[in-house]
């Protein structure tokens, strides 16, 4: 009522707008104009409070007020005549700054508003006054209410909320009764909704909160009339829905919600009272259908309005809580309770809940969610759309599953199935049959058999029983769809896909090795077992295979008699017996080109019902399992506990494993491969390995073909410097392959010994695995089928390679003594070593000099070590004299190369002989200016003269100054020029002779040549000494061997 | 279905405990009273949701002196559901009537530390494997004793 009139029809202002001008001419007339329209509206507004205010629209733009004379004197006068106050005319000029007129204008409204509604609210406050707590309880709520509204409407939110808070507080004061209860809680909900909504607006959502919680804690209790207690619940759903609405509109604004604290928690509280509303009224409103409703409709009121919010509209305004009319009174809830019963609840539920689920998706519970999901399912089967239940039912159901809540899922499973039924949806109701009587179900055995019976029934293409609790019209339904369903043909075969659920049928396939030869027949057990009450039979079992083509034989099928299904007596290997692994063994032949290969179980299919009727495959990928096995497999490992003892043929579920796949292997070869040989190999020698080969078969090898090399896979570097031949007579060359495969060697009979010598080079040393293949086919018989099997044999060795020798080259001089440089034109000696590092005998064929051009020797350049035969550790020298011309280059200078010709020292004669080519060093060659040889007897004797002639020869283009002298020794007496001065044509030679005359025995030093050239001042004495003997050994003179041992 | 159990004389009382993740599957659970006994699963069941927030708010770090017990989880209309991990992650949750106010924090607090010394007792149990269902008749007793202190 009021509200309505304050919020539309009851004016705060009115503005009269008026065009008019301070020097209009015609202003008398203009101004009493204007008076009549403002006293119009005041008449019209018949004495209410609402304020009136005039604005002059006019064209030109005002002066400065106090300035204009004739303005202020007219704007008393047009006030006087308007029976206005001088702070309600306003003059809006119509110029360029419109927009910042009109801003001002708006507010000064604003003001003129909101004193207006500070004058209602005096207005009501005065009212008060007068009340008394005893008597006027309920104007004080309402007054109360009043001042909060008008607050409101004057924006003034701080005090409308502290009124508010106020009224609330009063309306919880009021004798509450059956009769005004209804009144008492629209009342309360009204103004907590205010107050929620302001302290949203504050941005206080706890004083929001904690409001709401106080407003449903007083009011939980306040049911009011027993009759009509579903309008509580209604009442209660409202207020969380409404609490909700605000929340959910709060965070829209902008504020953030908890996963604990969002409002979702009030649109699923909401729900819940729905689901109550629900049932009371279930309760409360079953009449009959013959009761009729009410006439006159006490419902209806003369106005078809109520004056007061929350009274009952066939005793309005009657204070006292006795009831005047009982039989009114009686008519009045029977009419609500007969329009309860048009309501549609579970509409109304599932909206909230479908809201709650919005938000706790919105917040991180996707427990909460499910759950919720799964009473919108219920409530979906309650209101009989039996589809959209079973499509959430189904969507949350994998989730209870997978975190192994077992009386949660089968709570679902009961809901789905009754669905399913009454659907008579075939697929749904087998599948939710198969796992309600599976292990996971908590279902009671009375119910799990009766589940079992119907589902033998649907196996044998009859309908099955009702499901308990199911509305009896819907039951009627479907008994007509399922009757449709038996008579309808084709279509029968399910196929259902196990591993994704619990079923009541488990299975486990195993081989019974990781791997078969091919020979043998591979051989795998399938264990299945059922968890359900009575036994159960199944027409077929199949394995399917990665090969197809074996799959025809892992099949049990058994001739299906209708009349068997339910003996206990017939437990026949078609029959599963709950709680009993039975187990199928399974052998097939595997193929010859699975060699290598996996056989891997793609799927087992058990086959339940049969054609003639309905039939089920239940398929397991792989070797089986479903959605809770491994689980169960992983908590069997954990376990200590001890198994009882079975009898022989029966076994644990729990210590059964999969395994769904197996390799096939080649057939055992059963022949033997030897390999001789001398190791270590000789580097580039053709090394022998001789391979013995021999059959220990029954029958023929046939085909018999030898791959043998370098094993692959080792450096790369090896394969080029390892050749493999089979002929040792000549020496093989890059060319020659590292392997070589399949070389054909005939067929071998039994008992036949094959020999085969295999010529191997290594190029480098180092370690070389080799690899000895031999292969053969030959005919075997398995399981009455004959077969032609590849079998193979390899034999890998690791073969090391060593230098056969080690050569050693050094330069000395022709006095013997180590030389870092050689001096041209001067005669030296190149000395060879090879010492032998070979563990084998060697035997050095020849050996040869090769020099190069920049060499020369000086005599012959034979072999001294021809056919030498080296044992481990021995060594064979050569020396070669060689000079070597005068050069400009003063690096170096290659000498050339040494070839040594080789072989292992064997008694076959056809071993090749090795060339190993050895590169001499270079050597530095350098020049020297004068070059002096001596020319003296191997030894002297005491006291005979010993002649020495010493040549100097000049080695350089220009005449040599040459300072010639000798230092005398203590061991000899000499004569000849001691000191001389000479002078040496290039090219040419001087002599000098002396003769010594050794006076002691022994190993004597000579008196010493100073030789010193003017022109080269660095050939030092030191180099000459190189060149001539320092020394001589004196031997006594004959006869005076005593005289002189005396004398020394 | 609400109000049913929120007026019965008897206070209803719930325990449970719910094996460490990923199966996240009941190990014991038990209702005072028994009938309505599903909703009190759904509210378990629905209470790892936050218990699985507030686990994960924890982080990794001071494992050591983490508090076990989590606190009340949420508030419904009728129940207050209380949380407790350990720190191998098993989760005990207690389910009270709201209308119960003698039950204070500090005594659902020492509730749940017998729970946890029972539990771990279990564990001990050489014949007990983790992630079994518990049956245990001396577990059953001290719920048993613990349920008639409460109600």
């Amino acid at each position: 009522g009021w509200m309505n009139k304050h919020l539309n029809l009851v004016p705060a202002l009115v503005v009269v707008f008026y065009e008019l001008d301070w020097d209009e001419p015609q202003w008398k007339e203009k101004q009493s104009e204007c008076a009549t329209r403002v006293e119009i509206v005041r008449q019209s507004l018949q004495g209410r409070n609402t304020k009136v205010a005039v604005v002059l629209i006019q064209k030109k733009t005002p002066l400065p007020p106090g300035e204009d004379v004739i303005a202020s004197e007219r704007a008393a006068a047009l006030c006087n005549a308007c029976d206005l106050s001088g702070k309600s005319l306003f003059v809006l000029p119509h110029t360029d700054h419109l927009v910042g007129y009109i801003i001002r204008l708006e507010n000064a409204f604003y003001e003129h508003a909101q004193t207006y509604y500070y004058t209602e609210i005096r207005r009501v406050k005065s009212h008060k006054e007068f009340l008394n707590k005893t008597t006027h309880q309920l104007l004080f709520v309402r007054h109360q209410f009043k001042i909060a509204f008008f607050s409101e409407l004057k924006q003034d939110t701080q005090n409308a909320l502290k009124n508010y808070r106020t009224a609330y507080n009063l309306v919880h004061e009021l004798r509450a009764h059956e009769t005004n209860m209804l009144e008492i809680k629209t009342m309360a909900g009204f103004i907590n909704y205010k107050i929620c909504r302001l302290c949203f607006q504050h941005n206080t959502p706890l004083d929001a909160i904690a409001q709401f919680r106080k407003h449903i804690d007083l009011c939980k209790k306040k049911i009011g009339s027993a009759e009509l207690a579903f309008e509580h619940a209604a009442w209660m759903s409202k207020q969380f829905q409404a609490f909700g609405d605000l929340f959910d509109e709060a965070i829209k604004l902008g504020l953030t919600a908890i996963q604990t604290q969002n409002p979702g928690f009030y649109y699923q509280q909401a729900a819940y009272y729905a689901q109550e509303r629900k049932q009371l009224a279930s309760m409360l409103c079953n009449h009959d259908s013959s009761v009729i409703y009410p006439n006159p409709d006490p419902l209806e009121t003369q106005t078809g309005v109520l004056d007061f919010y929350g009274q009952r509209p066939w005793r309005q305004g009657i204070l006292s809580f006795d009831l005047s009319d009982p039989e009114k009174e009686k008519m009045g809830i029977l009419s609500l309770q007969l329009k309860e019963k048009n309501v549609l609840h579970s509409e109304l539920i599932i909206t909230l809940l479908s809201n709650a689920v919005a938000q706790f998706k919105k917040y991180k519970c996707p427990r909460m969610k499910s759950h919720l999901m799964v009473q919108m399912g219920e409530e979906y089967y309650y209101a009989k759309d039996y589809a959209k239940a079973l499509k959430l039912l189904d969507y949350v159901m994998c989730e209870y599953r997978s975190e192994g809540w077992c009386t949660l899922l089968t709570s679902i499973l009961t809901t789905a199935l009754k669905c399913s039924y009454l659907m008579a949806q075939l697929k749904d109701y087998i599948t939710y049959s198969l796992e309600l009587l599976g292990r996971a179900s908590t279902l009671k055995e009375d119910q799990k058999s009766r589940i079992e019976k119907n589902l033998i029934k649907v196996l044998m293409n009859e309908s099955p029983d009702p499901e308990p609790d199911c509305d009896t019209a819907a039951v009627k339904a479907s008994q007509k769809l399922w009757a449709d369903r038996v008579s309808l043909a084709g279509s029968n075969v399910f196929t259902i896909e196990v591993q994704d659920f619990i079923p009541f049928v488990q299975c486990k396939a195993k081989f019974l090795a990781p791997s078969f030869h091919v020979d043998v027949p591979v051989q795998f057990d399938v264990y299945l077992r059922a968890d359900c009450p009575h036994p159960i039979r199944f027409s077929k079992l199949c394995i399917s295979f990665n090969n197809q083509d074996y799959n025809q034989y892992c099949v049990v099928e058994e001739a299906y008699q209708k009349s068997d299904i339910l003996e206990q007596s017939s437990q026949g290997t078609m029959c599963l017996v709950p709680g009993k692994t039975r187990k199928f063994t399974f052998k097939f032949v595997a193929k010859t080109e699975d060699v290598g290969k996996k056989i891997e179980i793609t799927s087992v299919d058990l086959i339940l019902g049969s054609e003639s009727g309905r039939c089920v495959i239940l398929n397991w990928r792989g070797g089986g399992g479903d959605a809770a096995s491994s689980q169960e497999a992983l908590q069997a490992a954990r376990s200590f506990r001890r198994r009882p003892k079975l009898p022989d043929n029966e076994v644990h579920w729990d210590s059964l494993t999969i395994q769904a796949s197996t390799m096939i292997i080649s057939r055992v070869p059963n022949i033997s491969v030897q390999l001789r040989h001398e190791p270590p190999a000789l580097t580039n020698e053709m090394y022998c390995l001789i391979v013995t080969v021999q059959s220990h078969e029954d029958t023929v090898a046939k085909d018999v073909k030898l791959t043998a090399g370098l094993k692959p896979g080792q450096d790369a570097n090896l394969t080029q410097k390892t050749q493999v031949t089979l002929h040792g007579t000549d020496a093989c060359d890059e060319s020659f392959p590292a392997l070589l495969p399949d070389i054909p060697v005939g067929d071998l009979q039994p008992g036949e010994k094959l020999e085969k010598p295999i010529y191997i080079r290594c190029g480098t040393v180092g370690a070389r695995m080799f690899l000895v293949y031999v292969s053969y086919l030959i005919d075997t018989i398995v399981e009455g089928k004959e077969i032609l099997c590849k079998c193979h044999r390899d034999e890998t060795v690791t073969i090391e390679t060593v230098f056969p020798f080690d050569v050693a080259v050094k330069f000395v001089s022709t006095k013997l003594e180590h030389l870092d440089r050689v001096f041209a034109d001067i005669p030296f000696l190149l000395m060879t070593d090879i010492l032998s590092a070979s563990p084998w005998p060697l035997t050095i064929v020849t050996t040869q000099l090769q020099l190069s051009p920049s060499m020369t020797p000086v005599d012959q350049l034979e072999s001294y070590v021809e056919n030498v035969v080296l044992q481990t550790g021995e060594s064979a020298s050569e020396c070669f004299c060689l000079r070597c011309p005068p050069v400009t280059n003063a690096s170096g200078v290659a000498t050339g190369c040494y070839i040594i010709s080789w072989k292992r020292s064997s008694p076959v004669e056809s071993v090749p002989v090795v060339s190993t080519v050895i590169t001499l060093p270079h050597v530095i060659v350098e020049s020297i200016p004068l070059h002096v040889n001596a020319d003296l007897p191997s030894f002297g004797r005491v006291r005979e003269s010993l002649p020495v002639r010493y040549h100097l020869q000049n080695k350089t283009d220009l005449v040599q100054d040459v300072e010639v002298s000798v230092e005398p020794s203590d061991a000899f007496m000499f004569s000849g020029l001691k000191q001389i001065r000479l002078r040496i044509l290039p090219g040419t030679q001087q002599e000098m002779l002396y003769n010594f005359y050794p006076l002691m025995a022994g190993y004597q030093q000579l008196p010493s040549l100073h030789v010193n050239l003017l022109r080269f001042p660095n050939f030092t004495n030191q180099l000459l000494r190189r060149f001539i003997p320092t020394h001589i050994f004196v031997k006594v003179r004959l006869g005076m061997t005593e005289d002189n041992s005396i004398m020394s | 279905m609400a109000s049913a159990v929120t007026y019965t004389a008897e206070w209803p009382v719930l325990v449970s405990i719910i094996f460490s993740p990923p199966q996240n599957y009941p190990l014991y659970i038990r209702s005072v009273p028994t009938e309505n006994e599903l909703k009190f699963h759904y509210t378990v069941h629905t209470s790892l949701d936050v218990v699985d927030e507030k686990i994960s708010a924890m982080g990794k770090a001071l494992v050591d002196q983490r508090e076990l017990y989590l606190g009340l989880l949420y508030p419904t209309e009728d129940y207050k559901v209380y949380g407790y991990v350990t720190n191998s992650k098993v989760k005990f949750v207690m389910v009270v009537d709201s209308s119960n106010t003698a039950l204070r924090d500090n005594e659902i607090r020492s509730m749940f530390r017998k729970l946890h010394n029972s539990y771990t007792d279990i564990m001990c149990n050489p014949f007990y494997n983790p992630g079994d269902r518990i049956h245990s008749r001396a577990f059953d007793n001290m719920v048993n004793s613990m349920m008639m202190q409460v109600c």
